[in-house]
């Protein structure tokens, strides 16, 4: 490798190199260079063997084909291959510039004068000048009723702005109060649509439950929104462990032979709410934890929600099968300014 | 320069003056530390990011009409859907390449996330905030929450279980709004949640209008560091009016350049082999399921702690309610942050005497800023402990314990953790400041002790390098503003008498304690000093080398004569080093 000599390039603009103590290996010995060479030009070797890699792989593998990589587990062959390569390539060559920038490159540091940013004194007062002139010129200042009257103007100008953003969604009108519960609905099995009988459901058990035509609504409005507010769970405990309930003072509890019917949505955030554990009859939203006793009126016992669940009053028909008696008694889902 | 290139350069500066810009920035000094590279791969995740991107769009179908899955994912065949969540397994399972594009999108945004707070929290310790680069770090600032806001647009996209979830909680942090929550809700979802609008709505506001927000902050942060110039730190011959570092042609453009090739590989190697956000395995969004232990994306994972660990405060009153518990932590809690975070450059030239006209082009060790440094870890205290709140449920399962516990560790902890943080760390930075202090008067102690003729044994002490004593003479010893009188000497009232007060005090408390460097005169001394030890101590010194080399074992002269005609030899690096450094030396002249 032949030493190039550096000419030193001046202007003023140039940084100046300072007097650099640390010389590299690759700077003394030709050896080293040569070595540094053929290092670098491995690495880009290397990269476009990974290019070679890439193409093979997108033609040959098969893309359900899975490997198994320890501690990774079972993963798409394909997407394996494809990542290493590419990712390597570029790995390769980034390597190999920023060796040959530390090891061939001159590699001595330079110094640079920084200038002051501020503009010097004349500078800012001919600016001043200079904009006072042209506002003189405007007769903005001499013209307060344009002035008043452009303001004004300005002012009234985004209005169509924000008006065109009216149609972005209906107003909320009472839509946050309502679910399409009604009384003598009946509560029937997520999923299947099954009505359900009290028998069905095991001391202990729950089940996720929805009102009876829920897929129609859902099909009808063309969306889920039905279904985000008005799903509930059913779960069945010992009559008497049942401690209070959401039912007025004087009016019959809402249970039937201890059947309960909670809604699903969290009062926090509007989670809907997973985790049943049976001997402490506690519900638990995974969400952010709120936890609801449901022996104790849906009482929150735990966790960041401030209202109790609210629970939906049931009974049978005249088939045994579970029907609301009644709509909820209050929202469903998170809180919210409207609500009292 | 060939010929056709030059032409073409010629040309351009007939149009554009090119060569007068170049001439003053082709070799404009950058300088170099492993600090600065947060920076840096925060841009190249954010290219990254783009790039990816726009290969998704070409695949991805924002829509939430509802479609039958019938692509190869078997599980999920014949399944009800939107065809954002179908088109979405499309791209992981019947386009070559897809997954890997996706899982590098996603990583990518993790990385860009990361990045900036890594370079957050470096300009913040650093001082490198203050004048003239306040508007840098404000642009800095606005960059990190358009990427909370792109990171969140986008892993709601896909609109899965976990996507939809994360979802509903947004919507649900939007109702506890006062007064305009609800018809922010109802505006954003087309009605009530979830509406079948949201997912194209977002779209665009995720593939256009943030990254152009971020695009073009990214442009204006960018420029101003390359106009500014970048700040460094102290050392020999670095001083507040030059800068010392590498050319941009070529050093500082291959290094860069090389750093985006290594980001951007190690990013797609990850992609490769690291599972992210495994959208098949949560199914289509439902708002009836959920999925216990569900966690959203890092970032985000301070606010989720936040979330949870807020106590159930509500109010009813006049008929309206107010969610405390959800709109504090969840709204007003990133607003003060970003408030605290965006007011403190201010604050902190406010306080500081002398700040007003003065440019910062030396960064601070953080050690000579204590009560900023504490603030720092303090702050990072706070936000790890949120982040713990966040994985709450995981933690309890992994370590097998109680949510509540850990609930009420972090409600605690977060009043009493972070400020014990901060006064340990103060405490820290001052005895590093004594620690340089002690250095400049005494030296290095070398370890090794020297009997002095009268009997006293005396450690060596051995001056500082140029470089370490430049750094250390690099802090400035800041006098508090002192207090005000209430009134002057003639009785008359100070103007703005508690404002003045309290710019004391802020003051006081930025500064108070400094450990002074030493007078001019004490330094003199100390060298002399010093270097008269060190000369006392050379010979000892030699001797302990040639002790090292021989395996620490003092010699009297005539054993290693004995050694020697015993033909025993004794290693001896210097020797060694010596000898090699001559070969090459030979090997150069061939
Ligand atoms: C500005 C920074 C950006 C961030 C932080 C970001 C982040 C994300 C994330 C985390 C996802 C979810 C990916 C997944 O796991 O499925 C995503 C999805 C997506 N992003 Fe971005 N993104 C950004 C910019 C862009 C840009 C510029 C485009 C296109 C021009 C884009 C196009 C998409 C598309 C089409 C999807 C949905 C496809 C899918 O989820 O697989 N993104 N984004
Ligand atoms: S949504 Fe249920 S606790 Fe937050």
């Amino acid at each position: 490798m032949s030493q190039i000599e550096n000419q030193e390039h001046s202007s003023e603009y140039a940084p100046v190199p300072i007097p650099h103590s640390e010389v590299r290996r690759s700077d003394v010995s030709p050896k080293q260079a040569k070595y540094q060479q053929r290092l670098i030009s491995l690495l880009f070797g290397l990269s476009m063997l990974c290019a070679v890699i890439f193409v093979v792989a997108y033609v040959q593998i098969p893309i359900d084909e899975t490997v198994s990589i320890p501690f990774l587990g079972t993963w798409s062959k394909m997407n394996t291959i494809l990542g290493l390569s590419f990712g390597l390539g570029s790995f390769f060559i980034g390597a190999g510039v920023i060796q040959w920038a530390k090891q061939l490159m001159s590699h001595r540091e330079m110094v640079q004068d920084r200038h002051p940013l501020r503009s010097p004194d004349d500078a800012r007062e001919d600016a001043i000048a200079q904009f006072q002139q042209g506002a003189q010129e405007s007769t903005f200042a001499t013209q307060p009723i344009l002035r008043r009257s452009l303001i004004g103007a300005m002012a009234l100008f985004p209005i169509p702005l924000v008006m065109l953003l009216r149609d972005l969604g209906p107003l909320p009108g009472d839509k946050l109060f309502n679910t399409m519960w009604r009384p003598g609905m009946r509560v029937v099995m997520d999923v299947t649509s099954a009505p359900i009988r009290p028998s069905d459901i095991p001391i202990g058990g729950i089940v996720s439950a929805m009102p009876d035509g829920l897929p129609e609504v859902q099909e009808h409005d063309g969306n889920l929104n039905e279904r985000a507010k008005s799903v509930v769970l059913l779960v069945r405990l010992n009559p008497d462990d049942i401690v209070s309930q959401q039912n007025p003072e004087g009016e019959a509890s809402w249970d039937y032979e201890g059947v309960l019917c909670f809604s699903k949505i969290c009062p926090h955030v509007g989670c809907p709410i997973a985790l049943y554990e049976q001997r402490t009859h506690h519900l638990l939203c995974p969400c952010h934890q709120s936890t609801f006793d449901l022996a104790d009126s849906g009482r929150v016992v735990f966790g960041p929600a401030a209202r109790d669940l609210p629970q939906l009053p049931i009974t049978v028909d005249k088939d045994g099968y579970i029907i609301a008696r009644n709509g909820f008694a209050e929202p469903v889902g998170p809180s919210f300014w409207e609500r009292a | 320069m060939s010929n056709a290139i030059g032409n073409f350069a010629s040309g351009l500066d007939d149009r554009l003056t090119i060569a007068s810009w170049s001439r003053r920035n082709i070799r404009k000094v950058f300088p170099e530390h492993w600090s600065f590279m947060f920076g840096e791969m925060a841009l190249y995740a954010f290219i990254t990011v783009l790039l990816s991107g726009i290969y998704l769009t070409l695949f991805f179908k924002p829509s939430m009409t509802e479609v039958l899955y019938d692509g190869s994912y078997v599980p999920l065949k014949g399944v009800h859907m939107s065809e954002a969540y179908a088109s979405t397994l499309d791209i992981s399972f019947d386009v070559r390449g897809g997954l890997l594009l996706r899982q590098i999108h996603h990583w990518a945004a993790l990385l860009f996330v990361a990045a900036m707070s890594v370079h957050l929290v470096r300009v913040f310790v650093t001082g490198a905030f203050r004048k003239p680069r306040e508007i840098n770090w404000m642009i800095g600032l606005g960059l990190l929450m358009m990427g909370f806001l792109a990171g969140f647009s986008g892993y709601s996209l896909p609109d899965d279980l976990l996507s939809g979830t994360g979802l509903r909680i947004a919507e649900g942090i939007m109702l506890s709004i006062p007064v305009i929550g609800t018809y922010l809700s109802f505006f954003l979802f087309d009605g009530e949640f979830p509406g079948d609008e949201f997912i194209s709505r977002l779209y665009g506001i995720h593939i256009l209008l943030i990254p152009g927000v971020i695009l073009a902050l990214i442009t204006a942060h960018l420029l101003i560091v390359w106009y500014q110039k970048h700040t460094q730190y102290p050392g020999k011959g670095k001083t507040n009016d030059n800068v010392v570092g590498y050319p941009v042609m070529p050093i500082y453009a291959a290094k860069a350049g090389g750093f985006f090739f290594v980001v951007f590989g190690v990013i797609v190697a990850i992609a490769g082999v690291i599972t992210i956000n495994p959208i098949w395995g949560y199914g289509p969004y439902m708002p009836d399921q959920i999925t216990a232990g569900s966690q959203p994306d890092w970032y985000m994972g301070w606010l989720e702690g936040a979330l949870r660990i807020m106590p159930n405060w509500e109010t009813v009153a006049w008929g309206h309610t107010i969610s405390w518990n959800v709109f504090i932590p969840a709204a007003v809690l990133m607003g003060i942050v970003f408030t605290l975070l965006g007011a403190y450059p201010w604050l902190e030239r406010w306080a500081t005497p002398g700040d007003q006209t003065k440019d910062h082009n030396l960064l601070d060790r953080p050690r000579n800023a204590p009560t900023r440094t504490a603030l720092a870890t303090g702050s990072l205290t706070f936000y790890f402990l949120m982040l713990i709140a966040g994985g709450n449920d995981i933690i309890a399962s992994q370590l097998d314990m109680s949510i509540n516990a850990i609930t009420w560790v972090v409600r605690i902890g977060i009043f009493v953790i972070p400020p014990f943080v901060f006064w340990i760390t103060r405490r820290i930075c001052l005895s590093l400041q004594r620690k340089d202090r002690d250095l400049l008067l005494h030296g290095v102690e070398t370890g090794t002790m020297m009997r002095l003729p009268h009997g006293e044994f005396e450690e060596v002490h051995a001056p500082l390098s140029e470089e370490a004593k430049a750094v250390i003479l690099s802090k400035e010893t800041i006098e508090p503003i002192p207090y005000p009188e209430k009134t002057d000497a003639n009785g008359v009232k100070t103007p703005h008498y508690h404002l003045k007060k309290m710019q004391a005090a802020v003051s006081h408390w930025l500064y108070r304690d400094a450990v002074p460097l030493p007078s001019a005169a004490e330094l003199e001394a100390a060298e002399h000093h010093i270097l008269e030890s060190a000369e006392k101590g050379a010979p000892v010194m030699h001797q302990m080398r040639q002790l090292e080399a021989e395996g620490g074992v003092m010699h009297d002269p005539s054993a290693a004569e004995a050694d020697r005609a015993a033909g025993v030899t004794v290693p001896h690096l210097d020797a060694e080093f010596d000898q090699k450094a001559e070969d090459e030396k030979g090997q150069q002249a061939d």
